[in-house]
């Protein structure tokens, strides 16, 4: 899902004269997790399973790691199986919508991941819905929660996913008129170098650095 | 109309300068610009234990036309910018400007799209006080300088003349990108 | 007296003679339109720079008379891209940016995100226990100078002049605590990945004791004077209403929610840094109102002092105790002392580091060129800050570098309530329901 990282230490241009220059590491995206899940998570599964009969058709994934769950559903489905976890499953709360921007992830390259707290049953599970680049468009989500609308106007705002449906969708951080999409990878830091009596320092996204 | 236009010459002048600058000083009005951090360790310094009552500035004017300082606490955003220079020009005349912590002075760790690198972009600054945030008692060595400033500032002719003069030192200083420190 | 009649300039005869009244052009259609309107709509524009916005909050507001019937909220004042810098820096020194989100809760910020990390790197157990003590007892001062900050803006938009001086002073006891612990009174970066940035230094335990018996004592000045004063609970009684209905979907947290009588708090239902090991109540109300938010405020101060006497009881046993992190891998190396040019590494490590222990300069110079690397994958860790449910989204790519960090902060989503609080009261109840809910506009927009 990431850039691959070559050599040792990451630092691009050094005299690394090791032989180790040559390593290529790969990051490997967690694979889908098989029953049993572990925790509270089988309950969830089986309870969305049984409210939702198109359970295997919408989910594409399902990743436990880490202590937590995250369901990757498919974008068509996600109003549905929001509803169901919201009225079925009692997951009350939404947390907001955050999104990343996964330029490697051919096709798939905007995430928007909801996390949802269970008040009754103090349970957390985490929904991603991935898009590309081409075709930004998420349906929206804030007649399910109403609180989603200015997370929704604010991923956005910061990485250009359009939600269908949402009642007015601008934006929210930036000036109203301002071009491109701020957290994108493809967007420059926007920093300037700063200088003084003759030395130079080079803005952050400029200075050596180990990936 | 104001004083500027009732001055009279010469020894009388100096005196009235210095009655002028004295009075001015001792009730500098702050309007409230606090955008951040700073604007916390402002109303700290406002507050009990860092008392700005004793300089007479513990009303922080509402509204900028009754305000003769500008203390721009916090980072000013792109957004903010227009806001701010808005702000400042409702001021009146005479007017102060002091750019509160790094990121007023000079956009301090936010070296990005959305902060303006400086309020002096935007605004002409009298004092830059440095901090992340500053302490209160530093924000009143500032306020205390710029109090000193102000008592020096010259009217009419002899005004005049020192802006004259300040020009030509600038004319013939050396630039900044030419001053070589430790480092070049 | 021409007796043409001039449309724009009709006359008609009143006991003091004869009125003219001069009308231009499209003034006609206006005044027969506007006529024609029921009701007087006027828009109102609290701009970003108003003394009782509790920061750059910018109020849209469209008044009938004096009844509010539609509000809306500009924000984005304050936008600093701090989530976008941090995928420039290492993850230790990302500490230092998300500090400056949500000002007056730094601690809380730090604690989200350094959970998070540790979440990532898989040492939530190893952090030694008096790391977990201090981050605890550090985050409960923090409460308090947070709700100080709360009460005495809220009171001063409000009208009352005197509770600002009074929470203003209480804060700078607690400041004064921050400044003896981690060396700043705002914005310390103290809490790390892995731990504490640094131990307590001597007379640590005493001294917060005595704060906390100071504290207990001036906390009554605000609430004599407040608490059962009419003309407060005038203002705020009734007023800035939110239900649980309404808060629960708006995924509202926090003081709010708990006005509304649900014990919805994250240290009891989801303990993290060892909260379950605490005694300590649920501040709730049922009046849903901004008099039960002030109640609240009011009454978890006392329970933050309870936490940090427990906390204190600890410390008093953990002397001597690691405060990092035994991977030396991960642990930030530095150990802090004061010298003659200010606060820097102490020369007993520089001696360490130099002469004695390679490991210890391959460490030092690893950790603080490169950074540590943090195992690829997702977390959501969240604390229960003074505002409500404040929460980091961390994704890691296996660098040393933050791929993606988002904060959801509660200001941003207690903030969305504003409209729903307000419309269809005055527009004074604005001012009363925003200060209540204090949002922290520096959360608000990162």
């Amino acid at each position: 899902m990431t850039q691959d990282q070559q050599g040792m230490f990451g630092a691009a241009g050094t005299g690394d004269t090791s032989g180790y220059g040559g390593l290529v590491r790969s990051a490997a995206s967690a694979g889908s997790a098989q029953r049993p899940f572990g925790g509270y998570f089988d309950q969830v599964a089986d309870d969305l399973e049984r409210a939702y009969p198109d359970f295997a058709d919408a989910i594409e994934r399902v990743v436990v790691d880490r202590g937590e769950l995250t369901l990757h559903i498919k974008r068509e489905r996600l109003v549905e199986v929001a509803l169901i976890l919201r009225d079925k499953l009692k997951f009350e709360m939404s947390m907001g919508v955050s999104g990343v921007h996964y330029p490697e992830d051919k096709n798939r390259e905007l995430h928007a991941v909801y996390h949802l707290l269970s008040v009754t049953n103090n349970q957390r599970i985490r929904l991603e819905v991935s898009v590309p680049d081409t075709d930004p468009h998420i349906p929206s989500l804030v007649e399910v929660w109403a609180g989603s609308n200015w997370n929704e106007r604010e991923t956005f705002d910061m990485f250009g996913i359009i939600f269908d449906g949402h009642p007015g969708l601008t934006r929210i951080l930036m000036p109203d008129d301002w071009q491109g999409h701020p957290q994108r990878k493809d967007y420059a830091l926007g920093g300037i170098a700063v200088e003084y009596k003759g030395a130079v320092v080079p803005p952050p996204s400029d200075r050596r650095s180990y990936k | 109309m104001g004083l500027e236009e009732k001055l009279p010459s010469g020894i009388v002048l100096t005196s009235v300068e210095k009655l002028a600058g004295y009075m001015r000083k001792n009730s500098l009005w702050p309007a409230t610009f606090g955008l951040a951090c700073c604007a916390i360790e402002m109303m700290a310094a406002g507050a009990g234990r860092y008392d700005l009552a004793r300089f007479g500035m513990e009303v922080f004017r509402a509204s900028p036309r009754q305000a003769d300082l500008m203390i721009v606490a916090g980072r000013v955003s792109n957004k903010m910018a227009p806001v701010l220079r808005q702000i400042y020009d409702q001021m009146a005349a005479p007017k102060w400007v002091i750019a509160m912590g790094a990121c007023a002075s000079s956009g301090g760790m936010f070296n990005n799209y959305a902060i303006v690198q400086g309020v002096d972009h935007v605004v002409p600054v009298d004092i830059y006080l440095p901090g992340c945030p500053p302490r209160p008692e530093m924000l009143m060595d500032a306020i205390l300088k710029l109090h000193d400033q102000i008592y020096d500032e010259k009217l009419g002719p002899n005004r005049e003349k020192v802006i004259k003069e300040v020009e030509l030192a600038a004319m013939n200083a050396t630039p900044t990108h030419q001053l070589k420190g430790l480092l070049a | 007296m021409s007796t043409y009649a001039d449309p724009y300039a009709s006359s008609r005869e009143t006991t003091e003679g004869t009125v003219f009244s001069v009308t231009g052009g499209d003034w006609d259609s206006l005044v027969t339109e506007i006529g024609q309107a029921k009701e007087e709509r006027v828009v109102v524009n609290m701009g970003p720079q108003h003394p009782s916005t509790h920061g750059v909050l910018r109020l849209v507001l469209e008044l009938e008379g004096e009844t509010v019937t539609e509000v809306r909220c500009g924000i984005g004042y304050l936008h600093t891209g701090i989530e976008k810098n941090i995928e420039f820096r290492n993850w230790t020194q990302a500490t230092t940016f998300v500090t400056r989100m949500d000002y007056l809760a730094p601690l809380f910020n730090e604690a989200a995100y350094c959970l998070g990390v540790e979440k990532l790197l898989g040492i939530t157990n190893d952090v030694p226990e008096k790391a977990n003590v201090i981050r605890v007892m550090m985050m409960e001062f923090n409460r308090i100078s947070s709700h100080m900050v709360a009460l005495g803006t809220g009171a001063l938009e409000l009208g009352a002049l005197s509770p600002m001086i009074f929470c203003f002073r209480e804060r700078e006891k607690v400041l004064d605590i921050f400044e003896f612990i981690s060396g700043l009174r705002m914005n310390m970066a103290y809490i790390r990945p892995g731990g504490v940035a640094q131990d307590l230094p001597a007379g640590a335990v005493d001294k917060i004791l005595a704060t906390v018996k100071d504290l207990r004592h001036s906390f009554k000045d605000n609430e004599k004077l407040l608490v059962g004063n009419s003309i407060w609970m005038k203002r705020t009684e009734g007023i800035g209403y939110l239900d649980l209905a309404g808060a629960t979907t708006l995924g509202v947290t926090g003081p709010v929610i708990r006005a509304t009588g649900l014990p919805l708090d994250l240290r009891k239902i989801q303990p993290y840094s060892g909260y379950e090991n605490y005694k300590f109540d649920v501040v709730t109300a049922d009046t849903c109102d901004v008099y039960g938010r002030f109640l609240i405020r009011i009454n978890e101060l006392e329970q933050s002092l309870r936490i940090i006497e427990q906390c204190a009881e600890k410390l008093k046993s953990l002397e001597g105790a690691p405060v990092m992190v035994a991977d030396k891998k991960i642990a930030w190396p530095a150990q802090l002392a004061i010298g003659a040019d200010g606060m820097g590494n102490s020369l007993n490590h520089i001696r360490e580091i130099m002469g004695t222990s390679m490991e210890s300069l391959i460490h030092h110079f690893k950790l603080v060129t490169e950074g540590f690397r943090v195992p690829a994958g997702q977390v959501y860790s969240a604390v229960e800050s003074p505002r409500g449910e404040l929460g980091a989204h961390v994704v890691s790519d296996g660098g040393t570098r933050p791929y993606r960090v988002h904060f959801r902060e509660p200001s941003f989503n207690n903030l969305q309530s504003t409209s729903a609080m307000c419309e269809g009261s005055m527009v004074a109840d604005i001012i009363g329901a925003v200060a209540s809910i204090d949002p922290v506009m520096g959360g608000v927009d990162r």
